[in-house]
């Protein structure tokens, strides 16, 4: 075959693996800044230190980095919890969102990342589970196992989020505060406490990102800013609050940047990334499928 | 809260009520004492500091001075509109390299880079404003945050101003008639503190900032009685990106020596927004007040203890006040009067 032809496959591939670690981070995003309106910037930042204590606790117990991220989103579940009852009370409740909203995740921000520099150090860390070394091989094209296991990860808690959004009753109430909280007020549910759930899922979701995101590559406490526009991009692309629509928007990206890095060089995907999100804001802000907010 | 801002949104909109109740709606703007007290302060600060002859006294003041600029114009977009910009580190890095690149290319000297950088960094702000500002206002925030990430990519490609390396620029021994070149940096950023408090307190009491309230208070109310929404949010977001620029020119003068990890700083993005929102936000001397105050503890920190530390207790400064006092320090004393 053709070089650049194999060149170009290997870089669909991998980019559509690289797009399920998007998925995952976009996901959490898609939950809190979709369905409840809550513009949290402090998530690619979760995620983050999701992945340092993934690496904390991987390393002090010999354990699956990817394993540890699962076991340890129920903490990042009450973590997420406390969050959004401290939002809810100072800014939600006084109708203060927009400004004072944005400021005060903005500084949660900025505490999480200056406060994994004081305890971890500014330099980078990383956890490679035995697997991360072995690359299956499908005739000319790659399938790198340090990839494909987080890709796998993130479309099974993609897939369980969708079922519960979709099959349970709070997950229908997910859903319907997304669309009218007055209403579920009328019926006898009590918003605050569904979106309390929703945002601490949106976390442990972030944890899960975190334990991908460290098994993909190496992370420092900084990491967390180039994923910003990444995945603002995916999630208002993917039409804000659909969880299809997010995983096939992240799938999409994954390979334009991929693509990119493999002709033009690595140093260039963060002005993909945000020569997408201007492109996005400025000509489908209603996502590539979805309505018109 | 909300009474001013019908009152604002009348003002714009119609000029019949303007007539019937003058008192309430245009209170004198006193421009003229303003400016002749911001310079006699000025001038009194230099005169102060010569008096006192300490290097470390310029290099504190301009640390200072430098925030206020940077504060001053967050203040203009964030304060008055409401609009978040989170951009201030990539605004002011624009401005600063602006100025490298002038002087490589033409020689051009510190004045006309700043003028330049203000041009350059304006010029961002409207791009950016015109794509997103159609849209809700989180949206341009959003924007603003990846800005500074792309900024930074494309500077550390660009080698002609350095690349990740960073770029130098020989500072001379001495400014005549200045005593030092401290002196110098801090003359000069003292007059880009003043020009930008005072272009910040005109913005805030003329039409432009009457529509900018109306805009923060309810921006559908204020679309319905006439005011150009679009339009004084362009000018507000121009506004704002050339302060930063403008703020960030010196930069590489000042330090003799400028990296893109140093000109992207964080700590610039956050204490653009802390400064603001602690002083309060909304009145030009709210940022005066919160970037004397947080420059002025930071400053003295630094001696004591180390610099992440000193930004994370920025960071948490900002979220308690944003909780506890939404108005900043003007509003808890304006509540209490």
């Amino acid at each position: 075959m053709d070089p650049d032809l194999i060149l170009l496959l290997n870089g669909i591939v991998s980019g559509l693996l690289l797009g399920g670690l998007y998925a995952a981070a976009a996901t959490g995003l898609a939950v809190s800044f979709g369905m409840l309106d809550i513009v949290n910037i402090a998530h690619p930042a979760l995620m983050v230190m999701g992945a340092f204590t993934v690496v904390l606790i991987g390393t002090a117990l010999g354990l699956d980095p990817l394993l540890v991220a699962v076991l340890q989103a129920p903490l990042f579940y009450l973590l997420g919890v406390l969050i959004y009852g401290v939002y809810h009370h100072f800014f939600e409740k006084r109708g203060e969102e927009a400004l004072q909203g944005l400021a005060f995740f903005f500084g949660v921000m900025f505490i999480i990342e200056v406060g994994l520099v004081m305890a971890f150090g500014p330099e980078q860390r990383f956890l490679d589970p035995p697997y991360a070394f072995i690359t299956w091989r499908l005739g000319e094209i790659d399938l790198p196992l340090r990839m494909l296991a987080p890709a796998l990860l993130a479309l099974a808690a993609l897939g369980a989020l969708h079922l519960y959004l979709k099959r349970s009753f709070t997950g229908l109430a997910v859903a319907a505060v997304a669309q009218d909280a007055e209403a579920l007020r009328l019926m006898a549910v009590n918003p605050v406490r569904i979106k309390r759930l929703a945002f601490g899922l949106s976390v442990a979701l972030a944890s899960i990102a975190g334990g991908a995101l460290v098994v993909v590559q190496p992370v420092d406490p900084s990491s967390g800013q180039i994923f910003i526009g990444r995945v603002f991009a995916i999630c208002i692309m993917g039409g804000m609050a659909s969880l299809p629509g997010c995983l096939t928007a992240a799938l999409l990206f994954g390979v334009v940047e991929n693509v990119t890095a493999t002709f033009y060089g690595p140093s260039w995907s963060p002005a993909v990334a945000f020569g997408w999100l201007l492109l996005v804001l400025a000509f489908r802000p209603q996502g590539l499928f979805g309505r018109m907010a | 809260m909300s009474a001013a801002g019908e009152r604002s949104v009348e003002a714009v909109g119609l000029d019949a009520p303007r007539a019937a109740v003058p008192k309430l709606l245009a209170p004198s703007p006193h421009h003229a004492l303003f400016w002749l007290c911001a310079v006699l302060l000025g001038a009194a600060l230099v005169v102060g500091l010569r008096l006192i002859g300490n290097e470390y006294g310029y290099f504190a003041g301009y640390f200072i001075l430098q925030y206020i600029v940077l504060s001053s114009a967050w203040n203009i977009l964030g304060g008055y509109a409401g609009y978040v910009n989170f951009g201030a580190a990539g605004f002011m890095a624009a401005g600063a390299y602006t100025a490298i690149a002038l002087r490589k290319a033409f020689g051009l000297d510190l004045l006309p880079g700043i003028v330049a950088a203000g041009f350059v960094a304006g010029l961002l702000g409207l791009g950016t404003g015109y794509l997103t500002l159609r849209l809700r206002g989180v949206f341009f925030s959003i924007a603003t945050l990846c800005l500074a990430v792309v900024l930074q990519t494309l500077i550390v490609n660009w080698d002609y101003v350095g690349g990740s390396r960073g770029a130098y620029i020989v500072r001379p021994r001495e400014v005549p008639p200045f005593v030092s070149y401290g002196e110098y940096m801090f003359v000069v950023m003292l007059v880009l503190a003043i020009l930008a408090v005072g272009i910040s307190r005109t913005v805030e009491l003329s039409r432009l900032g009457r529509g900018l309230q109306a805009i923060r208070d309810n921006e559908r109310a204020a679309e319905a009685v006439g005011v150009p929404t679009l339009r004084l949010k362009l000018i507000a977001t121009t506004l704002c990106g050339a302060l930063m620029g403008v703020a960030g020119a010196p930069l590489p003068y000042y330090s003799g020596y400028l990296n893109p990890e140093a000109a992207f700083s964080l700590a610039y993005a956050v204490n653009a927004i802390a400064m603001p929102l602690i002083g309060g936000a909304g009145s030009w001397l709210g940022p005066v007040i919160g970037a004397v105050l947080l420059g002025g503890l930071q400053q003295a920190a630094t001696v004591t203890i180390s610099s992440a530390l000193n930004l994370w207790i920025v960071g948490w400064m900002l979220v308690i006040f944003v909780a506890l006092f939404p108005r900043g320090i003007i509003g808890w004393f304006r509540r209490r009067a």
